[in-house]
């Protein structure tokens, strides 16, 4: 009897605590709760390259272009452009209607000033920079851009959907220095970020931009009507892969960007829960390869190596489920323009005799190849071991080494001795969007001390990728991109070891996520709650 | 006495700055770098070398020591690498969530293990004191982790009574408030009540073979007021110093808890400030810990006084 008045009491004390703590109906109709990759700590998506950055800036900015579901550059701010006969001459007219978030008119000034900036930055902007001799303003609305020779990278360059993208601020915010991070947050893109709301490690909080004018046309990858059907998205930022799963299940989430790949049978168990593969260009696997030191400053014992690797062990260790993986050997990320499997047909086979025969004619002489391990990342994690064997399989010594990722982040600057805190190898991903073409791909990259960690120096590699920024043939820039790869078969900076997806997890009531290479909230709705 | 409490509180000096040499060189000398996990994949060594200029970390060590305590002495804690923010406002948003946990913890914990531990040491070798000890020894053996998911499957997933994670702050309701911090405070408590009430019964236990117990017994009183009275006010010098140092360790050490509940407070954010390389938030969260040790220390020894009127300073 006492117990169950004491059950009673425990029952109607729990029933008052709910009630003053559970959320009301109509606050989560229209917010949007969301776990993403990372947490937010930089707000300058143009002095960042990191993806979290990137993804804030596609809520709070807008871009003069955007790639849509096909791969193709379509205009977004911009309401008509035109070049000139000699493709000297671009002239740009901005559409109606477009505001800040502070309730000034987006002007020819402040594009010209972004694009300085993002030019300054990003390295597909550097690249187009050098091809630019002015920015003129027409009026408030169109502005031109004057060229020194024609160049394919315009439009790929304003329109590039990734890190870093060329996104639109007032002129006054896009005229900090570029080494220094911008300090105001305005934008003039689809949803106003409230700054006083941001909690680095807890929460960033976004409302929708009600001034924000879409484009007519439906949504179609970053491209198109960006309509905000959410009145508030909050990025919860939560370390723990097993609690956001279980907030997911019970309602507490909505959405979760990247769930852990070994959390995702257990996901799709759930009858409040879908997986959706939102991302379908996905991520690519990357060896890279540091070519100033033994053995790697070889190149004949960096193609063994392409000879010894084959993409399925690594995508077998690392993803498992063969749906969210594809093996590809394109450099240029298989279904978009410039993938093709030209120079790779017999590599990446795991072919051990041809491989050791070359390591043999290549001299090898026994260094260590320092390998770097990655051990708090799940998905890189299995990368390394798998990579030890592979090329222990032919002959090479290796001496992995583990470490987290910020250390091995770290390390990979070091252009000391392998075995004096330098390195020889590591791998990483990138995110496809990166990956689409000889110039925005960072690991081709090889003019020596300016390249990325691993500084690759091959004048044929640079002269490849300088003629694609000069070509504005997409036909002629495939065939380009074509040498590209033939020439890293024969001077290897790194190795694409396959490319991988990883899905949303969302609840069911989540609607309207648009197939993109970024994570975007624009067309997604709750319906139902 | 005055004496004592100057001499306690000027000895924070030397404990700060032993802690702040130390805690400032283990990072300089942990492998990794903010620069570079600030510039990202596509970084040259060029841009990397700009942010470590940006962030003074070209300067030589020692120059950065004394720039860093130099701030320190004027209270200045410096700004988070990544987060452009002061470290000082990164803690104050930080230190409720810890606190408040902290502080339920313990209470949840020593209002139950105190009354089990003494019932226990009453009833020594009845099956109560089995069981309490037993519990005792459960309680210390689960990894806090596992008691959480645990937790979280039944109350959370399955019944739906409790939220997954989530802290909400005692200015947007109390309510919602408590709600958040049950299934955290009682994940917590488990190891706490476990290690106190071994800890109460050893100590009623000695106390009550005393003779001033034996005295009180024939003098009549009922079995409830010598123990309250007589066995646990003296029993309680060691019971409040395990107290004091629980809840400088939980303030420092409820990373686990504060993870899997995602309750943003001072662990989580040395975790990822560690993680990160945020030197500036490393240190003085470091620093902020050291104090507390000392002060709670403090706090203990004045309490001791109060217990047991024998012990002057």
């Amino acid at each position: 009897m006492i117990f169950r008045s004491a059950r009673v009491h425990v029952a109607a004390c729990l029933a008052l605590v709910i009630g003053f703590a559970a959320p009301t109906r109509a606050d989560a109709e229209t917010t949007l709760r969301a776990v993403m990759q990372s947490d937010l700590k930089i707000l300058d998506p143009i002095w960042t390259t990191a993806y979290i950055v990137r993804n804030y800036g596609y809520m709070v900015y807008d871009t003069l272009f955007a790639m849509d579901a096909k791969g193709e550059i379509k205009p977004e701010m911009v309401d008509t452009y035109s070049v000139s006969a000699d493709n000297l001459t671009w002239t740009f007219t901005l559409r109606d209607g477009l505001l800040f978030h502070d309730g000034a008119p987006v002007t020819s000034d402040d594009c010209i000033a972004s694009i300085k900036r993002w030019g300054a930055r990003d390295a597909v902007g550097q690249t187009l920079m050098t091809f630019v001799k002015e920015m003129k303003v027409v009026d408030a609305k169109t502005f031109t851009i004057g060229l020194n020779a024609p160049t394919g990278l315009m439009l790929q360059g304003l329109g590039k959907p990734s890190s870093n993208p060329a996104f639109i601020m007032p002129k006054r915010v896009a005229e900090t220095p570029p080494n220094e991070q911008i300090k105001e947050y305005i934008g003039s893109g689809p949803f106003v970020f409230k700054a006083e709301e941001w909690k680095p490690g807890v929460k960033a909080v976004f409302v929708k931009n009600e001034k924000y004018k879409p484009r007519p046309e439906p949504p179609s990858g970053m491209a198109g009507g960006k309509v905000v059907k959410v009145d508030r998205v909050e990025w919860i930022v939560m370390n723990d892969q097993q609690t956001a799963v279980n907030a997911l299940k019970a309602g507490e989430i909505d959405f979760m960007e990247q769930p852990q790949i070994d959390l995702l049978p257990e996901i799709a168990k759930s009858s409040d829960v879908k997986l959706v593969d939102g991302n379908p260009l996905g991520y690519q696997f990357a060896f890279r390869f540091n070519v100033l030191h033994k053995p790697f400053d070889n190149a004949k014992i960096r193609e063994a190596v392409l000879y010894a690797f084959n993409q399925e062990d690594f995508l077998k260790a690392t993803i498992g489920d063969p749906s969210y993986y594809t093996e590809c050997k394109a450099l240029f990320i298989c279904g978009t323009p410039f993938a093709s499997d030209v120079g790779m047909t017999d590599k990446l086979e795991s072919n051990f005799k041809k491989a050791r025969e070359m390591l043999k004619d290549a001299g090898y002489d026994g260094t260590p190849v320092v390998l770097l391990q990655s051990t708090d990342l799940a998905v890189l994690t299995n990368l390394a071991p798998v990579g030890k064997s592979l090329m222990e399989k032919i002959g090479l010594k290796v001496d992995m080494q583990s470490m987290d990722w910020q250390t091995v982040v770290a390390r990979r600057t070091k252009k000391d001795d392998p075995a004096k805190g330098g390195w020889n190898a590591m791998f990483t991903s990138w995110v496809a969007a990166d990956v689409l073409n000889p110039v925005s791909a960072a690991f081709i990259n090889a003019s020596c001390d300016k390249a990325p960690f691993g500084w690759p120096c091959d004048a044929e590699l640079e002269k490849l990728r300088a003629a694609f920024a000069r070509e504005a043939d997409p036909a002629k820039q495939k065939a380009i991109a074509d040498a590209v790869q033939v020439r890293e078969t024969e001077y290897p900076t790194y190795i694409n070891v396959g490319e991988y997806r990883l899905p949303f997890a969302m609840r069911k009531s989540v609607e309207g996520v648009i197939a993109a290479p970024v994570t975007i909230f624009w067309n997604v709705e709750k319906k139902g709650g | 006495m005055l004496m004592y409490l100057c001499r306690r509180i000027a000895s924070i000096v030397p404990v700060v700055l032993v802690v702040g040499v130390l805690v400032f060189l283990m990072l300089r000398l942990t492998p990794g770098d903010p620069a570079a996990v600030i510039a990202g994949n596509s970084a040259s060594n060029e841009d990397i070398a700009q942010i470590r200029a940006q962030l003074g970390l070209d300067k030589p060590i020692a120059v950065q020591f004394f720039i860093w305590a130099g701030k320190m002495a004027t209270g200045d804690f410096g700004e988070s690498f990544f987060y452009k923010k002061t470290v000082a406002s990164l803690i104050a948003d930080r230190l409720e969530p810890t606190l408040a946990l902290a502080v339920l913890t313990i209470i949840l914990a020593t209002v139950i293990s105190v009354p089990l531990g003494t019932l226990a040491a009453y009833r020594q070798g009845s099956w109560i004191d089995r069981l309490v000890m037993g519990f005792s020894v459960a309680g210390f053996s689960a990894p806090v982790f596992v008691i959480a998911y645990l937790l979280i499957y039944i109350f959370s997933v399955k019944l739906n009574w409790f939220p997954v994670q989530g802290y909400q702050r005692l200015s947007d309701g109390f309510g919602g408030f408590l709600y958040r911090l049950v299934l955290p405070s009682i994940t917590l408590s488990i190891v706490y009540v476990a290690l106190l009430a071994r800890m109460t019964r050893t100590s009623v236990l000695e106390v009550l073979n005393e003779d001033y117990v034996r005295t009180a017994r024939a003098k009549g009183l009922s079995p409830m007021k010598v123990v309250v009275r007589h066995a646990l006010r003296n029993a309680a010098v060691p019971i409040v110093t395990v107290i004091g140092i629980s809840i400088a360790l939980l303030i420092s050490g409820v990373v686990v808890t504060e993870s899997v509940f995602n309750i943003p407070g001072l662990g989580r954010l040395t975790v990822d400030a560690v993680l990160a390389r945020d030197y500036p938030t490393v240190q003085a969260v470091v620093l902020l810990f050291a104090m507390t040790y000392v002060l709670i220390n403090l706090a203990i020894d004045l309490l001791y006084m109060a217990l047991d009127p024998r012990i002057r300073y």
